[in-house]
């Protein structure tokens, strides 16, 4: 029996700019992508969700503060607390630290200018259900593209729970942070867009490591309910 | 008897907090030829508020900016009523 594809959804609010293109990664790394519309307030039936960069809702306020309030955010709060694999990416990343999901906050980048470049990251685990594909201590290349990238994280987070720093001066986030977990793993959010490197092509293939270790798990919990 | 109470939020970088926008206004203004340091640059929320009294509409005011109007990471509130 071949293994099923990983149905994994992406949302798209008034804003969202990658949705588009996070949809056709999936679909490179294998897995069926879903559209998810932000008024939507349940989810379909999802082995993942990614919430995709962008700037929804005009980033009115702060990046991903009116985010926050869409049917479709509660409906991926409620996905993520029930243990559902939840990949947040540059905007996305905003959406579920101001929704409570991913510890810290992201603010203006140091150099107040926008950065728009390939970046090297290392990876510090690769025991999360987004980085089994990547090896710990590797670099890999991902691009960024962001005005509001600068993490701060909370007082006291535990160094494990950060998952992907960058390799070089990039926003001024603080110990170079790139990626958080939360404590049970289950959900990732980072600034870096995997999306736009799935093939030599664009680039760079590493950000495939991200999203073909999320199907991966997707497919494992697809797997498991059948 | 509910009446409209005008609230002013003010939400301020915190202190030890980096504020790269602060520190452009600083700059810009030193080549304007002003001596300034210490630039911070934040935002002011107007409002006018539903309540009973001033004392409810500064409870509802604070409650806010506690679940919106500041992250409490990175931003510090000041309420003023009336």
């Amino acid at each position: 029996m071949a293994s099923p594809q990983p149905r994994i959804g992406v949302v798209t609010y008034p804003g969202s700019q990658d949705d588009r293109d996070a949809l056709w990664a999936l679909a490179a790394v294998d897995a069926e992508p879903v559209a998810v519309w932000h008024e939507e307030r349940e989810l379909p039936d999802l082995d993942a969700v990614v919430v995709p960069g962008g700037f929804s809702y005009g980033d009115y306020l702060r990046c991903g503060a009116i985010a926050r309030f869409s049917p479709a955010t509660a409906a991926i709060v409620e996905f993520a607390n029930a243990g559902g694999l939840v990949l947040g990416i540059c905007n996305g990343f905003q959406i579920l630290c101001e929704a409570g999901l991913l510890p810290g906050a992201l603010g203006r980048n140091a150099s107040l200018r926008f950065v728009c470049r390939d970046v090297p990251l290392v990876v510090e685990r690769d025991d999360t259900p987004f980085t089994t594909r990547c090896t710990r201590g590797r670099t890999i290349v991902v691009p960024v593209k962001h005005g509001d990238g600068r993490y701060t994280p909370p007082p006291g987070l535990d160094p494990a729970q950060v998952v992907l720093r960058y390799g070089e001066a990039c926003n001024g986030s603080v110990d170079d942070i790139a990626g958080v977990c939360n404590e049970a793993g289950n959900v990732l959010g980072l600034m870096p867009h995997p999306e736009h490197a799935v093939d030599p092509l664009l680039g760079s293939a590493d950000g495939a490591l991200i999203l073909a270790s999320l199907a991966d798990a997707a497919r494992t919990h697809a797997l498991a309910a059948a | 008897m509910k009446r409209i109470v005008r609230a002013t939020v003010l939400v301020r970088p915190k202190a030890g907090i980096l504020d790269p926008q602060g520190a452009a206004v600083e700059n810009a203004l030193g080549h304007l030829g002003f001596s300034v340091s210490g630039a911070r640059v934040g935002k002011v929320i107007d409002l006018e508020v539903d309540a009973a009294d001033e004392g409810a509409a500064r409870a509802a005011v604070e409650k806010m900016c506690e679940q919106l109007l500041a992250n409490p990471l990175l931003e510090s509130f000041e309420v003023t009523i009336g």
